[in-house]
């Protein structure tokens, strides 16, 4: 169980926030236009690295917004949380 | 050596000392025809059909570890395959049929015990699923029992019909059941070795080999080899190994956790199921309750879960059975699960020649470990998936054709 730090209210339990995978994902401009191939990749693969994950959370119990959590998925270690629109950090940054 | 009662009692004369390791310790040979990388039931089964069906005679198995020691040896052993869609239930109940002959063709006792599992309705909806999925289920040929409140309350004396969520009836499938789990692994091991399969335990592999977009060998922490196919068997590090052969899989790897009670005197008899409260319980052998339930939310590799889950699982199980409630709790342990996003399995080809995968069982692998190695054996034997596999390609998450099996995990999603 972590304590995860949402960029809006702080320190709180991780009871109180739920995980929705990935962070960083972009939808295609043109939906209509890609390929199934492309549109696959979108919308199923994901890179579920055994290192640093960027991820998306929503702070349910508190308030309610998204952020990013940058965490090893090895160690459960969170390495920094930041907001929904900021910039990715890269892993040497931290 | 066969095991048989003359050899039991011919040994008994030497206390038991002499009998014969099960399988050994070969070497890593520079050269093989087909490597399975994975020495849990799957993979193990798969070079054992291998060797057995498809007369493929210089195969080796690379575990990291050692064999049946990741999710073949983390799971709750429960067996059934009364899953909703045609495509699903024809694998799994290959399985089941598989499981049914499985301690004599591998003259190994894998304790396979058919007590039957009641997967419980607690809602209209629910008796709903259950009816549509108990009528699926016998147009596929399973066995199926759609059964009312009365009927469970007599079958399950002891167990709560009355609670915040009520029991109002249950699906049955007297055939599933379950079975030990480290004996699969043992068994298709020693009847592999058996066949010439090398086991090479602790053997990591660090790097695939491609030329021309084929495979071609494999880098280990044993040294080199080259190969001419692959079948990679990973539960929890499908993504890693992809990820060394240049592609990636939809699949998320998130922990899923279990737990033993202290061994008690004979109390259930048979395999419990729920999705909406979300437990699963059944009684070992030994007197443990083993309890299952859902996995966390977020990817990890740590094998170890989150402690609000284990109370998400205590709940649901001393509401069904207030009996449990003073009981303690002796073990817990978790799992790394390589979740789809339709909750089926990925069996097949991939983007790279003559390296086919299976993967992605998710939280409920180990009950198809006959049907998954047999069907997988007969895609790498052959380099293309039969009639029961094909569904599963990786290609499905292209084509749009998902196997969308709500069934698979015991719990919405």
């Amino acid at each position: 169980m972590f304590v995860i730090k949402c960029p809006y209210c702080g320190e709180r339990d991780q009871t109180e926030f739920s995980c929705h995978g990935e962070a960083h994902i972009a939808r295609p401009d043109n939906p209509a236009e890609v390929s199934d191939e492309e549109w696959g990749e979108y919308l199923f693969f994901r890179n579920n690295p055994k290192g640093i994950h960027f991820e998306r959370w929503t702070h349910d119990h508190g308030c309610r917004r998204w952020f990013n959590v940058m965490r090893d998925t090895v160690s459960d270690k969170i390495v920094k949380t930041y907001k929904m629109g900021d910039q990715k950090p890269g892993v040497k940054d931290v | 050596m066969k095991y048989s009662f003359y050899n039991l009692v011919r040994n008994s004369f030497s206390y038991h000392e002499n009998w014969e390791k099960a399988w050994s310790s070969p070497e890593l040979k520079p050269e093989y025809d087909v490597i399975i990388v994975g020495g849990g039931g799957h993979g193990l089964g798969t070079a054992y059909y291998l060797a057995k069906e498809f007369g493929v005679k210089n195969i080796a198995v690379l575990e990291k570890g050692w064999i049946g020691g990741g999710n073949t040896g983390r799971n709750t052993t429960i067996i059934r395959s009364n899953y909703l869609w045609d495509e699903s239930a024809a694998l799994y109940n290959h399985a089941v049929n598989l499981w049914e002959g499985l301690s004599s063709e591998l003259n190994f006792n894998v304790m396979f015990s058919q007590r039957g599992l009641y997967h419980l309705a607690h809602s209209v909806h629910d008796m709903q699923e259950i009816t549509r999925r108990g009528y699926s289920n016998y147009l596929n040929g399973i066995d199926a029992e759609i059964l009312n409140q009365e009927q469970v309350a007599k079958k399950i004396p002891h167990m709560n019909m009355h609670g915040r969520y009520p029991v109002l009836g249950a699906l049955l499938q007297r055939r599933a059941g379950t079975a030990r789990h480290d004996a699969v692994a043992w068994g298709y091991a020693r009847a592999a070795e058996n066949l010439g399969v090398d086991i090479i335990q602790n053997c990591e592999v660090k790097g695939i080999d491609i030329s021309n977009g084929k495979v071609v060998g494999l880098q280990t922490t044993k040294g080199s080899v080259k190969v001419d196919k692959v079948g990679l068997v990973p539960a929890g590090h499908s993504s890693v190994l992809a990820d060394m052969a240049g592609f990636t899989l939809p699949i998320n790897s998130v922990p899923l956790q279990a737990l033993v009670s202290e061994p008690i005197k004979p109390i259930l008899d048979c395999v419990i199921m729920s999705n909406s409260v979300h437990v699963y319980v059944s009684q070992s052998d030994k007197g443990e309750l083993v309890v299952g339930a859902g996995s966390d939310a977020y990817n990890s590799y740590s094998q170890r879960g989150s402690f609000d889950m284990i109370e998400h699982m205590m709940a649901p199980l001393v509401e069904l059975f207030p009996i449990f409630s003073r009981l303690k709790m002796l073990r817990s342990w978790g799992g790394i699960v390589d979740v789809t996003p339709d909750r089926s399995p990925i069996i097949g080809k991939t983007p790279v020649k003559d390296l086919f995968i299976n993967c992605g069982w998710g939280t409920g692998g180990f009950k198809a470990t006959p049907g998954s190695a047999h069907v997988f054996a007969e895609t790498v034997a052959k380099g293309e998936p039969n009639d029961i596999a094909a569904p599963f390609s990786l290609d499905r998450h292209y084509s749009g054709a998902l196997v969308d099996e709500a069934a698979a995990a015991a719990v919405a999603h």
